[in-house]
Parts: structure tokens; sequence; C-alpha cells
């Protein structure tokens, strides 16, 4: 726990007292942790802990519940391609296999460089656009295996500017 | 209690209401194989699926250990339909289970293996991969694995309700869920307390004591000078071990197998109990003469001791400084005794057989290195008399040795349930305080197994309260008061496990499944049973307090002076430490 | 804001803001009200700069007194969005790129000229079509209960919903008793649309029936059917209406506090209804004394995590508690043990968004929609292969028939209807001898599949079932909650065997097993997702057990899918010899033979390719750089 710089023990101080109301608040504390941070460590949950009276051990496995919470930091573009069966049936399979094969990444891994991680997403609902993958929020729809590379690009040369 | 009328396997019974299909079915006579249930079938999980029965209109098979009876409900235990499920479950769970059961240390206590039996389950069914396991080695008190785990959540349950720490935990979901301490973290390296009572609920072979049989058996061989000691609570349990009843005692057998497997000394711990109230009673009195830090609360449990290092090390200074009774008796074998018979102490190999779990990490504490070589567990004890071809039925009763360390009072008899080291201690401080014995030698107000017990004890006028706990679920109310200096006792006596060393983590398991013969309700009384074995052994001591032990005042003549002495103080005290860092970083 | 504080308030409100919509749709002469289409599929087919760019425009040209722009709901003809409708006209322009906005306002706002080339191009008839409810998608669908005003009023805008007469529902429950409210739920058949069908009045009842100090009602939105989203477009396009629904019903069965369950991938709906929720608070309409009455109600959000089984309402429970989302043993049922221990009604977004129409129209009107044991209204999320994917909300009854064929217009590219999965991963396939039955809860459970929450996955020929179950099977398995062994081990057993099979390793032993495990998971598991897991293999295996049988003996995938059962052939014949197969092939294992093509002169150095099946990757890239078509699978 020393580990924790001061600032984020204030600012998860104050994640957590922002819910000092709610009865049972550790997903909507977990939640804002993971947005603001990205990740959730064993340090952050033993603070949280601390805070909450909850125990590690309850948090650690709401942790490793929820997919959306990570234990790990994530890169800095998030790609997540949709094999909800809408997609699937239109060959997101291949055009994440396509991401693996040109990012060197397996679903649920970040590239070495940081800046992506790879995420095979249950359905985000946009069915109707199948296959579709979402890169930090934005929506890339029917996407093809010949886009893929593209895609990538597009984001190395906006780091590269 | 309100009662209904059911129909199990078309005979009418009357039952309780409130009960759960499982419970009724178990007090109607009827057995349905469980996994996930504690035996006496409660439950709040439901998740084994191995207790399905159908239930006339209810939409497919009910889990029997949640679902409660009701007026005029028929339920149909043998049906093809319930049996196949009930077997298919099982199997399902056996397919991804390490099933060396051949080797397994649990062989014998395993609740899947039994309820395998009781299922008929095939072989080879539905096999393929298995979730990735971990095997923990690390702590010194217990082992962990998760190849034989089948996630019950038994003892995450029993961590959280008893002692209130919650090590254990579900991690990850689906098929790769393990139930481990965060991180899939050694105990080791987790403020887990070890106390055990995890191990104790465990239907099979996931959780169990670390065991140092091969340890002892190794210096046997060596020809070193193996004494051993037994802990109070062994005697009160041992004989379960041996398909005899609960509270049955088990001293005289336990010290005619010690002596059949070949100890240099079969000695009691219960003398070394004894010295430590000496000790622990003086201290105290010292602590109240001198002002110092009160409430003092004793040190026996080293279970306890853990929890205060992780949890509450501002309460250190409140703490005895006294060692735990086998610690002490190690010390006092490696000097007094040693020095007696002129025996190189290096010769000498201590084993405690101990109730307890967390011995085993104390004795490798560095505060106190070379007290005890081996810690076994009552169930190790049996593993080992059964080992070496003992019939624990045709065995004798025999005496401790009488040794220098021999004698006992009654009061280092109940050392071994809650309340007891009061009791011993609060026998002791009235003669030391008032020049004479306390006309009731019985303290009853600080007996029974309630989670916080109090008494006051009126000393020449002097009133002192007392407060008595066990399990830290309890005890974390009284040491929150202790920490914010609000409490107004003198001296509190603190044991890990709820009940006492008689429910202690190396204690025999208490699984109905395997006990036919005991009452429906075994689970709630068998601490009672056990306590009572220690009481009436106290009531038969002719001696029955600490300060006249004859062997102790001999012991403090010869050797250590007074109690407090210098010597005594190199020898039976020990240090604590404020440091303990929950989560090491591990490599 | 003005708060609403009585009866006479709402209906004076209702009424101004009714002719504000009024004059919105059928405009003053010379005026004109553009709306763009703001569901998630249009939002990211940058719908948002569209319409900021007509705003522009609108400005630029000096418009504003007589043209209004703004954002609406969902139009669920999602395939063909980003949408622009022009209002009074109706004119409907789709796959509206931001490019398109100039032409937009100078040929149709300005010039009064429709943009011929944005019209809906019919598939079959081939002709452009101008007007919404012209389009075939739209002409069997009956979107006025679910879907009530999607696509109409901009749903940032509570003003518009109150215009719309959003309230009046709960004005009317509020003069009922609560029994009489419960009543009428009752006798308008509504059954859940979250997937059981259980009838939604008797849920409210066994939770009016229990005495208690405390209720919840709680709103499920965590759809997590992969392949479906009717819950997120409902909240997108009229949060109030949800909300409404959810107040209903906890005036119904006595709750002070109502909590909606929003999956975090959602981000647009949680927003919009968010900012429903602070604007109800604003006028009154949620907090104490609602209209008046001594009825006092709150809302609260919270959001899901990524965990499908929270779907399941007990999970849904533990997770809002903070837990892991492990489904607890029923009994106790949450209507009598629930959230925080307290009674709780769950309800899915459809479900109370079917309430207010029921409460406003009366359950005779509701009832009157749909089968015999199914009422009013069912949305669906068409997609896969079907040329018109989208939301549709359509009466029980009509057949999987008009579902596909009329209102999806059929499968593209002239490929042939093998099934559709409904349900989701708890439901089934259904095939060309369904088709003609009528949709209710109870007909597709007959035909071995369940209506689920309303996914709707149209499959071709080129898929493959066994494959299709596997996908279902992998997806089960990551989603297990791993409390209960038949559903944790059974699950991952079914996913091994089908993966033997689809490895062309299965055996017929195998498939036997398959069919035991699938049964010993429905009837041993846990909750209902451990219990429906199977479906996808039991109804694959029931409808087409050849195919499995063709991977198992024949070592054959009949789709092509199956990448072991399969190689990329080249035909000799059609092969032009052009080599652009071999020189996109990544593992560069596609030989150039000795052969001259058919018909080219052996001069020339076109050669015949073959590809060597042992070091292809089966990427399919020769396939489809071939412009010969001479790439076939096998």
């Amino acid at each position: 726990m020393a580990r924790l710089q001061d600032a984020a023990r204030k600012q998860i101080t104050e994640i957590v007292n922002r819910y000092k109301d709610e009865g049972t608040p550790l997903m909507m504390i977990l939640s804002d942790i993971q947005k603001e941070y990205g990740y959730i460590p064993l340090e952050v949950q033993e603070l949280v802990s601390s805070l909450t009276g909850i125990p590690v051990s309850e948090i650690y496995g709401v942790v490793t519940f929820y997919s959306f919470f990570s234990l790990t930091p994530k890169g800095k573009y998030v790609i997540g391609v949709c094999l909800g069966t809408a997609c699937y049936v239109k060959g997101s399979q291949l055009v994440l296999d396509k991401f693996e094969e040109l990012l060197k990444i397996k679903p649920g891994e970040t590239s070495e460089d940081g800046l992506f991680t790879l995420d095979a997403l249950r359905c985000v609902g946009a069915c109707a656009i199948a296959p579709a993958v979402s890169i930090n929020g934005k929506v890339f729809p029917m996407v093809q295996v010949g886009q893929v590379e593209n895609i990538i690009n597009e984001y190395r040369n906006k780091e590269a500017n | 209690m309100a009662l209904v009328n059911i129909k199990i396997e078309g005979q009418a019974y009357q039952v309780e209401s409130g009960l759960t299909i499982l419970e009724a079915a178990r007090k109607c006579g009827y057995n349905i194989p469980s996994l996930c249930a504690f035996n006496n079938g409660k439950c709040s999980r439901a998740s084994c699926r191995v207790c399905l029965v159908e239930v006339k209109g209810a939409r497919g098979l009910v889990a029997s250990c949640v679902y409660p009876v009701a007026e005029g409900m028929e339920i149909t235990i043998s049906s093809q339909k319930a049996t196949e499920a009930r077997r298919a479950s099982v199997e399902l769970i056996l397919s991804n289970h390490h099933k060396n059961c051949l080797q397994c240390e649990k062989n014998g206590h395993c609740e899947l293996l039994e309820v395998s039996k009781l299922v008929g389950a095939r072989d080879h069914m539905y096999e393929g991969e298995q979730t990735p396991s971990t095997l923990d080695t690390l702590a010194p008190g217990l082992i962990r694995d998760t190849s034989k785990c089948i996630l019950c959540g038994r003892c995450i349950e029993r961590c959280k309700e008893a002692q209130g720490i919650s090590i254990l935990g579900f991690e990850n979901r689906g098929f790769k869920t393990i139930v481990s301490p965060v991180g899939n973290r050694s105990f080791a390296t987790s403020p887990c307390i070890q106390c055990g009572q995890c191990v104790n609920v465990c239907p099979t072979g996931a959780l169990m004591e670390h065991s140092e049989i091969d340890k002892v058996d190794a210096a046997m061989k060596a020809g070193k000078k193996v004494i051993v000691q037994t802990a109070p609570a062994v005697r009160a349990a041992i004989a379960e071990e041996f398909g005899e009843r609960i509270g049955t005692p088990g001293t005289g057998k336990m010290v005619a197998a010690l002596h059949r497997l070949g100890f240099y000394r079969v000695f009691d711990t219960n003398f070394a109990a004894d010295l430590t109230i000496m000790e622990e009673a003086h201290e105290l009195m010292m602590r109240i003469k001198n002002k110092g830090v009160l409430p003092q609360i004793t040190s026996c449990s080293p279970g306890w001791i853990n929890y205060l290092e992780y949890y509450y090390p501002e309460v250190i200074p409140h703490v005895s400084s006294c060692k735990s009774p086998h610690m002490m008796m190690g010390a006092i074998i490696k000097s007094y005794f040693a020095k007696t018979h002129e025996i190189d102490p290096n010769d000498i190999f201590v084993v405690s057989i101990m109730p307890c779990i967390a011995k085993k990490y104390e004795r490798q504490r560095e505060e106190m290195p070379n007290d005890v070589d081996a810690v076994l567990t009552t169930r190790e004890l049996a593993k080992l008399i059964k080992r070496n071809g003992i019939n624990w039925a045709r065995l004798p009763e025999e005496e401790f040795d009488d040794d220098l360390l021999g004698e006992y009072s009654g009061a280092g008899v109940i050392f071994g349930v809650t309340g007891g080291v009061m009791e011993a201690a609060l026998r002791t401080a009235y003669y030391w305080l008032t020049g004479k014995e306390h006309e009731k030698i019985a303290f009853e107000s600080v007996r029974g197994l309630e989670g916080v017990k109090e008494a006051s004890l009126d000393i020449n006028g002097t009133v002192i309260k007392v407060a008595v706990t066990s399990g830290m679920s309890n005890a974390k109310k009284l040491l929150d008061d202790v920490k914010a200096g609000k409490s107004d006792y003198a001296f509190i006596e603190i044991m890990g496990c709820p009940g006492g060393c008689i429910n202690g983590g190396g204690q025999p398991f208490v699984k109905p499944l395997f006990l036919p013969n005991e009452d429906d309700n075994i689970l709630e009384t068998y601490k009672a049973k056990r306590a009572s074995v220690l009481y009436s052994e106290d009531e038969r001591q002719v001696v029955r307090q600490s300060h006249n032990n004859k062997d102790i005042q001999k012991l403090y003549k010869e050797f250590l002076g007074e109690p407090g002495s210098e010597i005594a103080e190199e020898l039976l005290h020990t240090t604590y430490n404020a440091n303990r860092e929950k989560f090491p970083d591990v490599k | 804001m003005v708060k609403i504080k009585t009866s006479e308030e709402l209906i004076k409100s209702h009424k101004k803001f009714a002719s504000e919509l009024d004059m919105k749709f059928h405009c003053e002469e010379g005026k004109r009200a553009i709306v763009v289409c703001g569901g998630t599929g249009c939002l990211s087919s940058n719908s948002h700069d569209l319409l900021l760019r007509l705003q522009e425009l609108i400005k630029e040209n000096g418009l504003e007194d007589r043209v209004t722009a703004n954002i609406v709901g969902c139009f669920g003809f999602c395939s063909q969005g980003p949408f622009v409708k022009i209002f009074p006209e109706e004119t409907l322009y789709t796959k509206v790129k931001v490019e398109d906005a100039e032409e937009i306002i100078q040929k149709d706002i300005i010039g009064g000229e429709v943009v011929e080339r944005l019209l809906f191009i019919d598939p079959q008839s081939k002709q452009r079509v101008a007007k919404q409810h012209e389009i075939n998608f739209y002409k069997l669908q009956k979107r006025d209960i679910a879907l009530k005003g999607n696509a109409e009023i901009n749903p940032e805008d509570i003003n518009e919903a109150i215009g719309q007469g959003a309230f009046l529902a709960l004005n009317k429950a509020l003069h009922m008793s609560r029994q009489e409210v419960i009543t009428e739920v009752l006798n308008s058949g509504l059954r859940g649309r979250g997937g059981a069908g259980f009838p939604t009045g008797r849920k409210w009842q066994f939770a009016y029936d229990v005495q208690s100090d405390e209720k919840y009602v709680v709103c499920n939105g965590d759809e997590g059917d992969p392949g479906a989203f009717m819950d997120r477009s409902i909240i997108e396009g009229n949060p109030i209406n949800v909300i409404e629904g959810m107040m209903i019903e906890a005036y119904a069965i006595g709750a002070k506090n109502g909590y909606f369950y929003i999956r975090a991938e959602y981000p647009i709906a949680v927003n919009r209804l968010k900012n429903a929720i602070k604007q109800c608070e604003e006028l009154g309409l949620l907090g104490d004394n609602i209209l008046g009455t001594d009825f006092s109600f709150r809302c609260h959000i919270r959001l899901g995590a990524g965990a499908f089984v929270c779907g399941e309402e007990t999970a849904l429970l533990n997770s809002i508690e903070g837990q892991r989302g492990m489904p607890r043993p029923r009994p106790p049922f949450p209507a009598v043990k629930g959230l925080w221990g307290k009674p709780s009604v769950i309800n899915n977004v459809e479900t109370l968004a079917n309430v207010p129409f029921i409460l406003l129209h009366g359950a005779k009107e509701y009832a009157a929609i749909g089968t015999e044991r199914s009422k009013g209204t069912k949305v669906f999320a068409l997609g896969g292969k079907v040329n018109n994917v989208g939301l549709v909300e359509v009466p029980m009854g009509i057949t999987l028939r008009q579902l596909i064929f009329d209102i999806g217009g059929g499968i593209p590219n002239g490929k042939k209807f093998k099934a559709i999965q409904t349900g989701g991963p708890s439901g089934g396939c259904l095939t060309e001898k369904d088709l003609d039955t009528p949709i209710d809860y109870d007909n597709l459970v007959a035909a071995g599949s369940m209506m689920g929450s309303g996914g709707a996955i149209v499959m071709d020929e080129d898929n493959c079932m066994v494959d299709v179950a596997k996908f279902y099977m992998t997806f089960i398995c990551d989603e297990s909650c791993g409390k209960c062994s038949p559903c944790r081990i059974g699950t991952k057993r079914c996913l091994e065997i089908l993966t033997k099979i689809t490895d062309g390793k299965g055996t017929m032993e195998d498939l036997e097993e398959l069919k035991n495990l699938a049964n010993v998971i429905k009837s041993n598991s846990l909750c209902g997702l451990g219990q429906t897991a199977p479906n996808p293999i039991l109804s694959t295996m029931n409808a087409f057990y050849d195919e499995y049988v063709a991977h198992i003996v024949d070592k054959k995938c009949p789709a092509h899918v199956c990448k072991t059962l399969m190689q990329y052939k080249i035909i000799e014949e059609k092969c032009v010899g052009c080599g652009m197969c071999a020189r996109n092939c990544p593992a560069n294992t596609i030989v150039k033979t000795d052969i001259v093509p058919v018909g080219k002169n052996p001069s020339l150095p076109l050669r015949v390719h073959r590809i060597d099946p042992s070091n292809c990757v089966k990427c399919g890239l020769c396939q489809s750089n071939c412009r010969f078509g001479a790439v076939i699978k096998d």
C-alpha cells in the first residue's frame, strides 16, 4: 500500500467518498477507478478495502469476475473486435485473427510498445453494422479483413505525428 | 416450531417447517448425498448440484440443500431422473479433479470420494482439460492444492464467519475459477493467520495441514532423543480418529500409543500450561501493581498472535510476552531437563502434538527458533499411530512420564477450551493476591461456548473485570475497544479458533457424513462434548491450581528462581512483530 | 424549469408540447423540420457530424427561422443508416454522409426537390422509395408500443416526450388503486420480454402481496445476448417511456426506489437515461409526492461491467450489491427476498416500455394485439444474413417468413436460407419447416427454440451449424460464472467435444456423449443461464444431425467453414493463370504448373496455378483476389 503515490491515494479516497451514502458501492467505485486509471492493481484494492471495510479477497474476486475490470494497464488504444453472433456470422473472427497476426498479441494482451490492447468483445449492440470494431469507444462499421492494416496504421501514424 | 406433513419416498413424515429438504430427509433417516452443504444440511450456495431430488409439482429437479419443506410436499430421492442427475453432477466434478486418491492425504476423510461411492460414479466419465492448478506449500501451517478443489465455497464461508478476515475468495470466472488468497498468492504471503478452520471444513484434499510426520520419522531414525508433548485438547478428540464417539476421553490410550511409538519421553503440555499461568499471572500482577498497560491479553494461541500482528499491531503492548505453553515446554526440555539429565540439547528433538495448525508456523518464528522441532496435529498423530501398526482398540491406558516435568494441575488441562486460561489464571492470581484459595474452584462465568464472556472477580474488595473470547470475528469488538483505549477489563483471554483449542484447525474432522452414529445436530454439539472431556479431567485432578503443581514449584526452586526472573524472561518470554506486511512483494 | 406538481399541470403541459410537436411534424407553410438518427449504429457512421453540418448549413444559408435540425432515436433500419428525415413531406434519406448535407439543404430544403440518389432502393423492385411507410421493412411493423417515439422525438428533450403523452399513463395509474393497476397488467397478458416470458402482472402481484417496509423495482438492461440490441435502442430512443413504465410498476407494488442496471457497453443509452432522470427530477416527476399524490419515487442507475450472467436476475442483484455476479439459489425468490433482502421485482427494459401503453389504452386494447397466449408486440434485432438488418417491432403472431422475407427482405447474394437463431445463447435454431409458424412464446418453445430477449440471427447456406453451436458454447464457457459444477465443467466438456468434431477427430460416441452432457447441464444447473446453455447444441443436433455426421464420418464440413475440414482448390478449367492468387498468398503455397490455361496461347507466360494444401493457412485471400471464380472451397 505504501507504494501508492499520495496523489493517487487522494484521488481514490475521493472516488470512494463519492459513494459514501451508498449501501453497496463497490461496483461503482471500481468502475470509476477503472475509468480513471485504466486498471485496478492490488495496492489500489487494498486502499479501497481499508476505506470501505470490504475484504480485499472480495474486491479481487469482483475485479477478476467482470471483464471490464483489469489488473494490468491497458494499451493507449483498446481495440475491441465484436464477436457477437451477428458479427461472427459475418466473419468477425477473421478480423480478430488479422489483428492478432498484425499486432502479434492475443485477445486480452497489450502490445509491447504499450500502444494497443486487443479485446474480443461480446456484442457491442452494433449488430446492424457487423462486423464492428471499436477503438477507444469509436465504432468502425462493417470492417473487412483487408481494412485491418489500414486501421492499425491510422493509429500508428497518429502516434508518429 | 410448526410442523408440516411431507412424504419422502411415499412415506409420510412430520417435520419442522423451515427445514430444508436435505435437513428434513436426514432427520427422517434418508441420506441425500451433498457436497457444498455442510453435512448438517445447511447451505447458502446450492452450487455443487449433487443433492438434487424430485419434488412433485416443481419445475425440474430441486437442490434439497436450499429448498424448504412445505405442507403436503412429496419428495422422491430414488427416481431414475434424480439418481442419474446426482451421479452426473459428481462425475462432472470428478472430471476436473486430481484423482490421486490412493496417495491423497485426505484418504479416508474425503467427502468427494464417499459421495462418489454413494452415487455410483463411473470411471473416466466426461474426461477433458483440467483447470490450471496451483500447489501452495510455502506456508508452514497449511497447504492448498487447487487441483483437488471443487469450489464448494465452505472454506470461504468459514474464514469469513469464524475469523472475519476473508483470506480465501473466488477468483476469475467460469472454468478458470479458483478459490485462493488474493491473486492466487500463497498463504505465506497473505495476511492469513494459519488457524486452519478452512481445513476443517474442506470436503477434499484441497486444504490440508503441512505434514511433518516424515520429519519426526527422520529424527527417530537418526537416533535423536525424540521427546513428545501433547496439548490438552488433543486427548479430547484423538479417540474420534479411531471410530469412538465424540466426547470420548483418549488420554490413557494416547499416552500408551506414544510410548509404543518409541518416544524418549512422553510429556503433557499441561505442565507448561501451569508454567504459563505462573508467568502470565505474575505479569498481570506486575502490570496492575506498576500501573502498566491494561488490559493484559493472553498469548497462547498463535492464530490469535498472527491476527494481532497483521490486523491490530497497536494492541501489541497489551499482549502478554509469555510464549505459548508448548514453546515454553520445548525451552525447558532443552535447558532444565537436558541439564539435569546431562544431555546435549542438540541431541534432543521436541515434537509437539497439537490441535493446531498455527503452531507449525509458530515454531518457525525467528523469535524462538529452537524450542520445538516439529508440530503434529491431532490428525497427524492418528496417522502416525495407524502407520505404525498400533491397534487403538487394544491399547491399555498409560500415564505420562513422571520425570521432572510430569505433574500437571487441573488448571493446565482446561487450557484446551475457551475460558480455560482465564479460569486457570484467576485461580492462581486470587491465591497470590489474597493468600488463600478461592472457595469455588470452578469459575462458571467464563465457561461455555458463547462468543464473548465477561466476569468480575472480587479480590479483597478490588473488583477485576475480565473477558474471554475466541474466534477473531468475536474478538474484533473487544480489540477495537482496547485499541481505542475504551476497554475497562484487566485481563482478556483470546483464542484463535471459535471454542478454543478443542475446535482447533488440527483436530479430527467432524463430518456427519462419516459419523452415522452421532446425533443429528452434532455440528452444534461437538465442541461442548470435547470440552466436557477436559472439564471432567480437571475435576479428577488432585491439584487444581498451577501454583500448587509440585514439579512447577521444584522447577522454580532449582532452575528459574522466581516468575519473571531473568532466566525466565529469556526462556519463556518472547516479542512480537508490529511490522508484518499483509501482501509482501512476491517474485 | 417549472415543476409539474399536479395532474392538471401535467395535462396542461402535455397540450402545450403536443401542439409544438404537431408543428414540428406538420410544419406551418414554408417551414421544415429535419431529423437525424441518433442511434448507436448511425452515430458510429458519423450521424452526429452530419447533424452538426446540417445545422451549420442552416445557419450559413440564413434558414434558422424556418428550418430546424434535431436528433431523434433509432430508425431501426440500421443497415441503411445514417438517416435524415424531412418534415412535413416525410422524405427519408438513407446512408447519408456528411458530404451529402450540402445537397440536402440546397436541393431539398431550398430547392424543394427530392434528392433522388439518397432514397432507399427496394431490393426486389429496384425502385427508389421516398417515404418511410412505403418501405417494405416498415410495412408489417407496429412501432408504437415498445418503440413508441423512436425516430420521432428528441430523446434528450423531456418536453417532446410529454408532448407525445408521457406520464399520462402514470397519471391514470395514480388515480387507480395499486391492485387495479396490477389487475390491468395481468389482464393485458403482458409477459416478460427478457427471456422466459413469465407473466409480468403475476410477478408484480407476488411482490405486492409481500409485506415489507421497503421494496425495490429493478430494470434489467443488461442486454447480453450476442446479436441483440433491443433494450439499447429503446432506451436511446425514448428513455422517458421506460422510466414511466418503472414508475407505474413501483406504484403498483409499493416501491420507493428503482434501479436501472445497464451494460457499461452502452454509453449513449446510459447518458440519455441519466439525462432523462435528471429532467424528471427537475420537473418534480421523480421525487416526493409525484403529481400531488403520496407516491414518491427515485431512480438510480447501476452499470454492468461485462458479465453476461448478470442478465440472470439474481446475479444482477448480486452485482448491484457489489458482489461477483453469481446467481443465487431459489427459493427464496426475488419477489420475497431480492435486492438487499427486500422484495424486488426485476423487469426487462422492453417489458417496462410496454406498460405505459397498457395503462393508457387499457388492457383490452393491448390484448387485442397478438396471439392467444402472447399479447402485444415484440421487438426483434434482426441480423445476420438478411438484407434488411435492423430493429423491428412486430405484433406477436406474425410468421418467421414474414419477418425474414417481407420485413427482412430475404437473404443477400441469392443465397439459400438455412436457419434463424432466436433467443441467443439460450435459444435454438429454427429452419425452413418453421417458417410459417406464427411467432409467440409457446410456438417458439414448441419448435425447439425460445423467444429470448429478441435476437434473431439469420443464417444462410454458408454457415456451418456445428460451428454455430461451437460459437455459442465458446460464449457460454467464457460467460459461465463458475458457481455450479454442471455449467462450469459441463459446458467446457461440450466445447471440447464440439472442437474435436470440427477438427475432424470426433466419433459417433462423442455425439452421444454430447447429447447426454447437454441434457445433464439442462437438468442440473443452478440458474437459467446453465439450464438453457445446451439449447444451441440440442436444437442444431435436432435439425442438422446430418451436418454433425458429415463432420464425424465423412470428415467434411458441408458449409466449408471448419478450417481443418475444408481446403481451397483452384479449378483448372477456370484458372487463367494470372497469378493474382500466388502473389497474395501469405504462405507462399500456391505454385505455378506447366499447364496452359484453357484458351490461352502457350507462348504467353500464363500457367494454371495449384494450391499446395500442406502449407495452406486457409486465409481465403486467394479466393477473394481471384477475379475469375477459379478458387473454390472444398
